[in-house]
């Protein structure tokens, strides 16, 4: 059928990031045969991210070079079913990567641990609130998998990412400096802490005047020169404020071209390709059993590469596109609420407050994309939530991740929005102002799902990603409550004026909000609410695994990096001791 | 149109008058005063000479937007100065001004607010059609164009564009005034390299240093201003400035005779 047909190989991924490079290395490293299939260029800190020409804030923060080409694909959109979907032919609201290492280029580097109770969600919430404190339409489910489970792949991929920060709770034992609310730690990070900012500073003062527990973010922003497990070196962070939507010229942001391609694309087993866009999954007749993927080389071409597992390691959106085009697992219908496919999308709700000085000054372009101070007194469950009417979280934070001055012109509310008043104000204020921001969770709900749209196609003719979503009751009564608590932390600062966030409406696909798309091919361990079973396997075939925060049943009030890291490395574990020596079902 | 700059719209005269100035004597003007002096020739502001993309009627529209959005005033030089028409002109006559990254496969339909930009228009388009719509919008009811109004009637316009108050046939005017808004924006604040914050004027004016030294050791010097001669990328390329090995810049402390005007 296909024009080309590649040699078998044991094992082909379907996107060359973060999660398709460590399986790659992880699997090339237990003897398999290894493609990896990347649509977009190879890119690499030489000479992709050398200074000067890096520190270019229109033509990676604005025009977005390091993200995906929505000429060629994107996805369409919209609030509610009853409308029609539009295509987002800009990018705004998430950045999706496009070449080698994709989103784990462009990143900040915040590297958290999801909560012991964000793996045990609706259990947990019924038992402690009561069968109400879910709303009836809500989807949000166990993962499947707890976090005592992931805890030792969680250590070994901030031993990968060289993770900076401070332990809060070591085997049990509460740690000072650290956030006591996580999930107990069996090591100490690989790294130290990032260095404290003046307004990281602040922030730690005013929230520990009001009784909070400040503490470092997790930064894969190399706090010192690290070398990692696979050898890589990393170099230190300079504070340059270079950071998301940038490439390091330093080495020293954790991505798949610091921390694991230098080894995998020196692997013997391993061969990368990239312009190669896969576009379905081959299936034998039965449907039961991959045999393969087809992709559109840079040529234009259809090339058969057939291989005995297949490893779905893109983009969330990617991952489910792909699994709804080779008619893998049931495709969700809201309607009847049946089918897996598509299931579960989810994302964040975050909001944030800017508070202004007369009587201090800043540096804000100084600074990484984790460094800042954060408290998790309002994540998941860690404080009481009854009579508040929502379940979840999340963190409260002040970053310094460098103010590039395009996208970092705060002003006081009632200045002028030009002219001179404007002017006078942005050159008052840039140094003069911080930010506060609540990072927080969202759960799943019937109506917020993936499916493909009847209308609108990408470059090679196939449907585009349908996107239906909206924020709910829960959400809109968590942001104004953790807002609320933003305020409460600005104020204690003394500031000389604030910028208060408004009421959460509609989502709206414009505003960058976050690239932490979640959902759509969730994992649990019932086939007709998952799409995967708790180690990540397709439940309809076998040997197709899905690897990603497409995996998870609804978002955590947290950036999805660190745990996407542990279930990758919880899935290469799986399939190296309990697939390779009996293939089949695992759960 | 090959050396605008130093010629002042007749536009930028009227209004500068109306500030009490006499035009190219007590304010910055890119070209005559500018910022202090580099002790270097700056090539990143070496502006290529002609319109790449607008007419030169379009120019003189945009030029006196950027003027009014972000002016010449006693914090000094403005988006003109600044050569944010040049930047707009430029932009629009690379891959940005006809949308290259965008999905442009219809069908085209107009949506909720949430989903974004809709319009079947490039950059290239939206300009085109707005300056002409706008432009016979102030001769009817001003009875000139937009670049001859003076500065109070052409923040009359702009403020009713922003609001929609002004019906366009083409676009929303609320959706020209935002694109003219963002580009003058980045115009103001992006690297001079592509034609804008000429002299880093954008730069100075806020304290942003540009291609970043490396701060480690400084970031923990809390609450002391840092404030440098900005450095951009073709500073760096054109070695104006030592660097670290890693290409970094060495930040030199701006003059002080800056700190006054803030």
């Amino acid at each position: 059928m296909s024009a080309l047909r590649r040699p078998p190989v044991d094992v082909v991924t379907v996107g060359v990031g973060l999660t398709g490079s460590i399986l790659g290395l992880e699997l090339a490293e237990a003897g398999l045969s290894v493609v990896g299939l990347e649509r977009g260029e190879a890119r690499s800190t030489h000479p992709d991210f050398e200074l000067p020409g890096i520190h270019d804030e229109l033509r990676y923060a604005v025009r977005h070079e390091l993200a995906q080409d929505l000429s060629r694909e994107t996805l369409t959109f919209r609030n509610a079913m009853q409308q029609t979907a539009l295509p987002m032919r800009a990018l705004g609201s998430f950045l999706p990567g496009e070449g080698l290492g994709g989103a784990a280029v462009h990143w900040n580097g915040q590297t958290w641990r999801f909560l012991p109770w964000d793996f045990e969600t609706r259990s947990q919430a019924r038992e402690r609130y009561g069968a109400a404190a879910l709303a009836a339409d809500c989807t949000s489910q166990d993962w499947g998998v707890r976090y005592a489970d992931l805890e030792r792949h969680f250590d070994r991929f901030e031993r990968v990412y060289g993770i900076g920060g401070k332990a809060g709770n070591l085997r049990g034992v509460r740690q000072t400096g650290g956030n006591p609310f996580e999930g107990a730690r069996s090591a100490e990070y690989p790294n130290p802490a990032t260095p404290e900012s003046h307004a990281g500073a602040l922030f730690t003062r005013a929230a520990a005047e009001l009784g909070f527990h400040p503490f470092p973010i997790p930064s894969a922003n190399m706090t010192r020169a690290y070398t990692n497990p696979y050898g890589a070196s990393l170099g230190p962070c300079v504070y340059c404020g270079y950071c998301e939507r940038f490439g390091c010229e330093m080495d020293a942001k954790a991505s798949p071209q610091t921390t694991v391609l230098p080894r995998l694309l020196a692997h013997p087993r391993y061969e990368l390709r990239t312009g190669a866009n896969v576009v379905r999954v081959n299936l034998d007749p039965d449907g039961k059993h991959a045999r393969g993927v087809t992709y559109l080389d840079a040529r234009g071409r259809e090339v058969e590469q057939p291989a005995r597992l297949v490893l779905l390691t893109s983009y969330v959106f990617s991952n489910v596109r792909l699994l709804l085009l080779s008619g893998i697992g049931r495709p969700y219908d809201p309607v009847a609420n049946h089918g897996v496919v598509g299931r579960n999308y989810a994302y964040q709700c975050s909001a944030g407050v800017t508070a202004f000085f007369e009587d201090k000054v800043f540096n804000p372009f100084m600074g990484a994309g984790a460094l800042g101070r954060a408290i998790d007194d309002f994540n998941g469950d860690n404080f009481d939530h009854a009579g508040l009417g929502f379940v979840g979280g999340g963190y409260i934070a002040c970053d310094s991740n460098g103010a590039r001055p395009i996208q970092s012109l705060a002003v006081p509310d009632g200045t002028p929005g030009w002219g001179s008043g404007w002017k006078r104000a942005v050159a008052r204020y840039y140094t003069r102002s911080l930010g506060i921001r609540c990072h927080g969770s969202v759960q799943s709900y019937r109506t917020n799902y993936l499916d493909l749209d009847p209308t609108y196609r990408d470059a090679s003719g196939l449907p585009l990603l349908r996107m239906t979503f909206d924020y709910h009751d829960n959400e809109r009564r968590q942001v104004a409550f953790l807002a609320g608590k933003c305020v409460d932390i600005a104020r204690a600062m003394r500031p000389s004026a604030l910028s208060l966030p408004g009421p959460r409406g509609h989502y709206s696909i414009v505003p960058y909000q976050s690239t932490h798309n979640t959902g759509g091919a969730v994992m649990g361990a019932d086939p007709t609410t998952s799409v995967v079973n708790p180690y990540l396997q397709s439940w309809d075939v076998p040997n197709v695994f899905v690897i990603g925060a497409s995996a998870f049943p609804q978002n955590a009030g947290y950036n999805p990096t660190g745990t996407v890291g542990a279930l990758s490395y919880w899935a290469a574990d799986a399939i190296v001791r309990r697939y390779l020596p009996a293939p089949g079902p695992l759960a | 149109m090959t050396d605008r700059t130093p010629e002042s719209p007749a536009s930028r005269r009227a209004f500068l008058q109306s500030l009490g100035v006499a035009a190219g004597a007590a304010l910055p003007v890119a070209g005559t005063v500018a910022a202090p002096a580099p002790s270097r020739p700056d090539t990143s502001s070496t502006i290529a000479p002609g319109p790449a993309y607008l007419t030169a009627e379009e120019m003189r529209f945009v030029e006196a937007a950027v003027a009014t959005l972000i002016p010449a005033d006693e914090l000094g030089p403005g988006a003109l100065e600044a050569g944010v028409a040049d930047y707009i002109d430029r932009q629009l006559a690379s891959p940005w001004g006809v949308h290259a990254r965008h999905y442009r496969q219809g069908p085209w339909g107009e949506g909720a607010p949430q989903q974004g930009y809709q319009l079947p228009l490039t950059p290239q388009q939206l300009y085109r059609a707005a300056i002409a719509e706008t432009n016979r919008d102030c001769l009817r009811h001003r009875g000139r164009g937009f670049d001859a109004l003076d500065r109070a009637a052409r923040e009359e316009v702009l403020t009713a564009l922003e609001a929609d108050a002004i019906a366009l046939e083409a676009v929303p005017a609320r959706t020209f005034f935002s694109m003219l808004w963002e580009n003058t924006i980045e115009g103001f604040f992006a690297d001079p390299r592509y034609g804008g914050n000429r002299d880093k004027i954008g730069w100075r004016l806020i304290g942003f240093p540009g291609v970043a030294a490396a701060y480690g050791g400084l970031l923990e010097r809390h609450n002391e201003p840092y404030r440098v001669s900005p450095v951009s990328i073709d500073d760096v390329r054109a070695r104006l400035v030592p660097t670290d090995a890693h290409g970094h810049p060495k930040h030199v402390p701006e003059p002080p005779s800056r700190e006054t005007s803030r």
